[in-house]
């Protein structure tokens, strides 16, 4: 059990500290948690007359249901669907664009590799009064349909980025002996890098999906009327709806954290890692 | 020979064909989306409009001697930066030590990492109610821990000297977990020879942290900051939705300040030059943390 050499007592000791700090952070973690949860399931001035960690007197999953019937469903429709067409759009895009920069030879590799990647830091705001006049002269202005492109533009860096150097992986031989046996590039692409890109496109899927379905910045200035905008924005319609009923806003809160837990359960690790693909620099 | 090289020179050809190809819908993207929009954001800064008339009054560069001289904007970009140096202090040790916990602990400790990985499954905006709420003044949860102590309420977010800390305080709440898990995966790269060498050798787990694990985390430590320096001078959502940047200019951030300018006071002109700025600011910034980074690396 004990793999090092030490001093029983000393290492007890900083074992001991070691969970005391770690309990610590468990209780900062979580507590703003329990708020949430207790406070939504109780009455509007529930949680002001009584102490706001003390258990309501009865579950009242009547803010559930008012908030799922109060337009809950469709703004988590509006996210599915933007997420979904964003989501294959960018993996198509960033796989054509990742096979040439990780397999071919050509003049200008380099420099349109090392120009894709440099975007990975710019910030949305620079783009935000651009694509908002645009998103108004093609009228796609205050639909679903205005978030899709600068979505998919602003996950291509990283996602380009990861991908081409999963794709410079995929060992040499399997491409010449298919082109010994006559395939062409074009046909390459589809039938075997793609296929053996798979992990790596998991892995994008899950950090940039996650980076949509929280996305704010465009979703708040390219969308105006609620029944066109996305989860992140229920919260901030349902505030001004209840401003005063905070029980309300905890319950519209779960709701949409919600849907990241399951995910989180069914994927587990694979999420974990998912989530700090982007990370991963040399 | 020389139909040889022709040979080369028509597979090469087409080898070309391909990769433009391949690479025209990512380009076409990239230029409306991103390249585009960045020339004409800095052309808009030339101008007086305010979004929705035609007119628009060519003004020269009367924008960018406004932002120059601007205090609110360079309080916004002095509380970036003091958002920058508190994240990489607080969020980095932090983290590690929570992932250095975790490894040495291994599966007995996997309660602990399900419930620190939860904040980075919420959105940055749910967390900004969330702990709108849980940091209010009246039935907040620091509020009602003061009582108990029989302190009475604390104003934290309302109280301009405390507000900025605060929502420091909260940005780390979310970007831990993100770093615990970073390097997490940095641990799982380092060799088992390495930790059964050092095992072996009779190191103690002190040791073996101190002089063997951290400098070969390292290189993942530097890739940590830099995100984190980048991700401090973009920040947006949280602040947005908890302070406004408010009260006062004591949270207000370029970020903040570019989107209440264009969004809200409808000065696109202005509002640009100010997103202007803040580009160079931050490519700036990048760029000499990139080279200094590098650098060091190289002597």
């Amino acid at each position: 059990m004990d793999k090092f050499k030490k001093s029983k007592q000393k290492s007890i000791l900083s074992w001991t500290i070691a969970i005391i700090l770690a309990t610590i952070w468990f209780v900062i973690s979580f507590l703003p948690f329990i708020f949430m949860i207790i406070n939504s399931f109780k009455e509007k001035f529930e949680m002001l007359t009584k102490g706001v960690f003390q258990l309501p007197d009865k579950l009242q999953w009547s803010n559930y249901m008012e908030v799922l019937n109060g337009g809950f469903l469709n703004y988590f429709r509006n996210s599915v669907v933007v997420l979904a067409i964003s989501l294959i759009l960018l993996l198509f895009i960033a796989a054509c664009a990742s096979y040439p920069l990780a397999r071919f030879q050509f003049k200008l590799r380099k420099s349109i590799y090392a120009m894709i990647v440099a975007c990975m830091s710019i910030p949305v705001h620079i783009t935000l009064i651009p694509v908002f006049k645009m998103s108004k002269s093609t009228g796609l202005y205050d639909s679903i349909w205005a978030l899709i492109g600068p979505y998919i533009a602003f996950a291509v860096p990283i996602s380009v980025f990861i991908l081409t150097s999963f794709m410079k992986e995929i060992p040499r031989e399997i491409e010449e002996s298919a082109e010994i046996d006559g395939c062409g590039k074009i046909r390459m692409f589809f039938s075997i890098i793609l296929y053996l890109s798979k992990p790596g496109l998991a892995t994008l899927a899950i950090y940039n999906g996650v980076n949509m379905w929280n996305e704010f910045s465009f979703a708040y200035t390219l969308t105006q009327s609620s029944e066109n905008r996305t989860l992140p924005l229920a919260i901030w319609e349902f505030q001004g709806q209840y401003s005063m009923n905070i029980p309300m806003i905890m319950a519209v809160l779960t709701l949409t954290l919600l849907p990241m837990i399951i995910m989180f359960i069914i994927f587990q690790d694979k999420l974990v890692k998912g989530m700090t693909a982007g990370a991963i620099k040399g | 020979m020389n139909q040889k090289s022709s040979l080369i020179a028509r597979r090469k050809q087409s080898t070309n064909k391909v990769a433009v190809l391949f690479l025209a819908p990512v380009t076409v993207l990239m230029i409306v989306y991103i390249f585009y929009p960045i020339i004409d954001t800095f052309i808009t800064s030339a101008y007086r409009w305010n979004g929705i008339s035609t007119e628009k009054v060519f003004i020269g560069f009367n924008n960018w001697k406004k932002l120059l001289s601007d205090q609110h904007f360079w309080i916004a970009f002095t509380n970036n930066l003091i958002i920058m140096v508190l994240s990489i202090i607080i969020q980095l040790p932090v983290g590690l030590s929570l992932a250095t916990f975790l490894d040495f602990g291994g599966k007995k400790t996997t309660v602990f990492k399900v419930i620190w990985f939860i904040p980075l499954l919420m959105s940055s905006v749910a967390i900004g109610f969330l702990f709108t709420y849980a940091l209010a003044t009246n039935g907040g949860i620091v509020s009602t821990i003061s009582n108990l102590l029989g302190r009475g309420n604390i104003d934290l977010l309302g109280n301009p000297k405390t507000a900025l800390f605060t929502v420091i305080l909260v940005i780390c709440w979310q970007f831990i977990p993100f770093y615990m898990v970073y390097f997490m995966a940095a641990f799982t790269n380092i060799p088992v020879d390495v930790f059964e060498a050092a095992r072996i050798d009779g190191a103690t787990r002190g040791q073996y942290f101190w002089k063997i694990a951290l400098p070969l985390l390292y290189p993942s430590i530097k890739s940590a900051a830099i995100l984190s320096m980048v991700g401090s001078l973009k920040y947006f959502d949280l602040i947005y939705v908890m302070t406004n940047g408010g009260p006062g200019t004591s949270t207000e951030l370029m970020a903040t300040y570019m989107y209440k300018q264009s969004f809200k006071t409808f000065n696109m002109g202005y509002g640009s030059a100010v997103a202007s700025g803040m580009f160079i600011l931050i490519t700036m910034v990048s760029l000499i943390t990139m080279k200094l980074m590098n650098g060091r690396k190289e002597n």
